[in-house]
């Protein structure tokens, strides 16, 4: 019998995590969770004189967001519609019943106009285009949200429900690629100093399919994403960052234009914040008050 | 059969410029055909000769040009070279 506890097993022995008896779905301690605020903090201590437009939207798009972005050509299995009893008094009786004996009441449920937010920037595309062409210096966003991805597994760093914080640039391709390569070089240090080891790797999504082996290796080819993979609870490392250009697909997608009638590009840098701080409990301890003076510093000065 | 694939490259391809403008040998990419759009192009020249390109296929050079797409489509179902 292996007597090494995984590190799942670690985080919620520590109280870190707590199971809900769901993969991928647990509750944060308070020390987890000041760890993702402070990280977030030195996030935006880095892009403070950017001129970024905060935005804060709910975990949830509207389904018409999902069908028009194109979520379900690519990601079918990882999205998650939300379903509700729409019924009269005949169908809650029937509904309580089946919930009694056993029976799948789920097939009675209906969708309604909300599904969960896949990825922190989805609510801005459809937004920015209601608002208008975009300025000669393009748009710079700050948004952060829970996202949901169906894929419950025991691996830590792969929740169905989790954090991402993300700057978002819509503008020229030269914009957003100056901007893609600034954060490159900000994530890398400020990582760094987080002590974290970490690699810069080509990578991309995980497209569904035999259409989405083609788009895997399409967005490989031309170098839309990279990762920042840090080892964590795999032997494999995990991407913990993510640096995205989408060129203009999200803009002619939802309509998002230059000043001079173009489509905009757009690209993004993602923070997954559970993953980063289960990277930094990983590296530095299950206790945050024995890390390194320099990452207690950083995080917490 | 290069005929049907012009056909299928204007109905799937999202060129701007429709396919009227393009050569066996332009490439595709070049002219403005996005990811997803290849991606339609594969599924519709599947079901149209009949044949299921394998995973090796699956890449951007396979559908670079109405000549690569010939080629391949010629090797995964040699009998529509007549057609």
């Amino acid at each position: 019998m292996d007597a090494t506890p995984s590190f799942l097993d670690q985080m919620i022995a520590a109280g870190h995590l707590v199971p809900t008896g769901v993969d991928g779905l647990y509750g944060r301690s308070g020390m987890f969770e000041d760890v993702i605020a402070r990280f977030e903090a030195a996030v935006t201590d880095i892009g403070k004189d950017d001129g970024a437009e905060v935005l804060r939207f709910p975990p949830a798009v509207t389904r018409k967001q999902i069908e028009t972005s194109g979520y379900m050509k690519s990601f079918p299995q990882l999205a998650g519609t939300v379903h509700s009893f729409c019924g009269g008094d005949h169908d809650h009786a029937l509904l309580l019943e089946k919930i009694d004996t056993g029976e799948d009441w789920t097939q009675d449920q209906v969708a309604t106009d909300v599904a969960l937010t896949p990825a922190a920037c989805y609510p801005l595309y459809p937004m920015m285009a209601a608002q208008g062409a975009l300025p000669e210096a393009g748009r710079l966003f700050d948004v952060q949200s829970y996202c949901f991805r169906h894929e419950p597994s025991t691996d830590p760093c792969r929740m169905q429900l989790f954090r991402m914080r993300e700057y978002v640039r819509a503008g020229t391709p030269d914009q957003v690629q100056d901007f893609r390569e600034l954060w490159i070089e900000r994530a890398k240090s400020l990582i760094g100093q987080l002590e974290l080891p970490f690699d810069v790797v080509p990578a991309n999504d995980p497209f569904f399919g035999r259409a989405g082996k083609m788009m895997k290796l399409s967005q490989r080819d031309q170098g839309l994403k990279l990762e920042m993979v840090i080892p964590v609870a795999n032997a494999q490392p995990t991407a913990c960052l993510s640096f995205n250009y989408h060129q203009d697909h999200f803009a002619t997608t939802w309509g998002v234009e230059l000043a001079d009638g173009a489509p905009a590009h757009t690209g993004c840098v993602g923070f997954g914040l559970e993953r980063l701080a289960l990277a930094l409990f990983k590296h530095h301890g299950l206790d945050v008050r024995g890390w390194p003076a320099g990452v207690r510093g950083l995080l917490w000065g | 059969m290069m005929e049907k694939i012009r056909e299928l490259i204007d109905l799937h391809a999202g060129l701007p410029g429709g396919a009227s403008e393009i050569t066996d040998d332009t490439d595709l990419y070049r002219a403005g055909m996005k990811s997803f759009a290849s991606v339609q192009l594969m599924l519709a020249l599947e079901e149209a000769f009949d044949i299921e390109f394998p995973e090796e296929m699956l890449n951007r050079a396979t559908f670079r040009s109405a000549s690569a797409i010939g080629q391949a489509v010629g090797t995964l179902a040699p009998d529509s070279m007549a057609a």
